[in-house]
């Protein structure tokens, strides 16, 4: 019956729900310490590590900042993984609508994931 | 001694800042708003931050009232991930055409842009609250789309206490309003939930409680795809944003809290005006009327 049916998606979906709860919370967490420990080094130094009003903005500027523990370096970091907790989020619902076989739901949402990388390509190359 | 007042004036920034995300990250929450529109007006009216930086920090602000308070929503059963997912593909892109616009608009129209989208959401909020206090639609039946998209739901009402099943209609236009609501989302650094629940409540007929928490859902990856483009063109200031971003956090946090047990009606009445005079100052701003 169709009921039966609706009522196992349902459950499955709301395991997914779930998974997809916890890894949301595991970045924000990791993303909100790395942020604060940016700021108290930044505090506590009185220095931001760059010169004037400047801060790295590349993978490759903030890479080399955080091996010399520089302060914006550490925040720059922090909030890029705060911006990669919802496209992590995409990324474990393709993986959860494949294992629900909802291949439909596979591609679109891994067409949203393939949108969010060109988003990554623009902001480093521009148009 | 003079470092010390440099120093001093970074932390009163920094405190300023963390605060302003609190206030804003419960309210946003609170009345299911992305915090941005809180946000702007504060960083760039109060505290005379250039448009560029507010646009990125909003960004960040966005994605953390999301997070936050998406986590809250989750427990509660109300998200429609089906229904998010399939509109994301228009709200990403339209995010992506409006971060790229921003970079091509000047600051000063972007605040009379601003400025005009909050007049326009203090009009919507004041048609919500004269009178007519919107019911969900009933009898919905499902379009092509819908049944071929199995975007049909259903959530636990807490007033009710039971189980509430619907079904969803056109759409194509949510779905053409959702790229509307994604591009003013880039543009703005705004959540841009005012055109979200346009698409989900008025165009496609979703209860009011799951396509409020989906259009939360949303804003994150919405905002994700604006904040790719902006952290890496430089508009994301980590002195800016970074307080404001654990400002947000805590404040979504205590918003979704109170969600279940606060009616929005009151705030937004005490909302409104101020948002109106916000927006006002905006426009004056972006003429040059007043700094």
């Amino acid at each position: 019956m169709a009921s039966k049916e609706s009522a196992q998606t349902r459950a499955e979906m709301a395991r997914v729900e779930k998974v997809i709860a916890v890894i949301m919370q595991i970045g924000v967490i990791i993303s909100a310490i790395v942020i604060v420990c940016g700021l108290v080094m930044f505090f506590v130094s009185g220095q931001s590590g760059y010169a004037g009003n400047s801060f790295p903005h590349s993978f490759a500027a903030i890479g080399r900042g955080l091996v010399s523990f520089k302060p914006y370096a550490v925040i720059m970091t922090g909030l890029f993984l705060l911006i990669l907790t919802p496209a992590l989020r995409v990324l474990v619902s393709i993986y959860a609508f494949a294992v629900m076989k909802d291949h439909l739901y596979v591609w679109i949402t891994t067409i949203v994931m393939i949108i969010l990388v060109i988003a990554m390509v623009i902001g480093m190359y521009g148009i | 001694m003079f470092e010390m007042k440099g120093e001093l004036a970074l932390v009163t920034q920094a405190a300023i800042l963390l605060f302003v995300g609190i206030f804003a990250g419960s309210l946003g929450a609170l009345l299911g708003i992305g915090g941005g529109m809180i946000i702007i007006p504060i960083l760039s009216v109060l505290m005379g931050l250039p448009m560029r930086y507010a646009i990125g920090a909003s960004v960040i602000a966005v994605i953390a009232t999301s997070s936050g308070s998406t986590i809250a929503y989750l427990k509660d059963d109300l998200l429609n991930l089906r229904v998010a997912m399939f509109l994301e593909i228009a709200t990403t892109v339209g995010a992506i055409t409006g971060a790229i616009l921003t970079g091509v608009i000047k600051g000063k129209w972007l605040e009379v842009i601003f400025g005009l989208f909050l007049i326009y959401s203090t009009y919507n909020m004041v048609q919500k609250l004269r009178g007519k206090i919107k019911q969900d639609a009933t009898n919905v039946d499902d379009d092509r789309w819908a049944t071929k998209l199995k975007l049909q739901g259903s959530y636990y009402d807490q007033l009710a206490q039971e189980e509430k099943y619907y079904q969803v209609t056109h759409v194509p236009g949510g779905f053409a309003m959702m790229y509307a609501a994604g591009l003013a989302s880039g543009l703005l650094g705004i959540g841009s939930g005012v055109f979200k629940v346009i698409a989900m409540d008025t165009i496609m007929k979703m209860p009011l409680k799951p396509s409020s928490a989906t259009s939360n859902l949303m804003m994150g990856v919405t905002a994700a795809a604006s904040a790719t483009v902006y952290f890496f063109n430089g508009s994301i200031h980590p002195h800016i944003a970074a307080p404001l971003a654990i400002g947000i956090l805590i404040g979504a946090a205590i918003g979704t809290r109170l969600m279940q047990r606060i009616q929005p009606r009151l705030l937004r009445m005490i909302f409104v005006p101020i948002l109106f005079i916000m927006g006002i100052q905006m426009i004056l701003k972006g003429c040059g009327v007043i700094n």
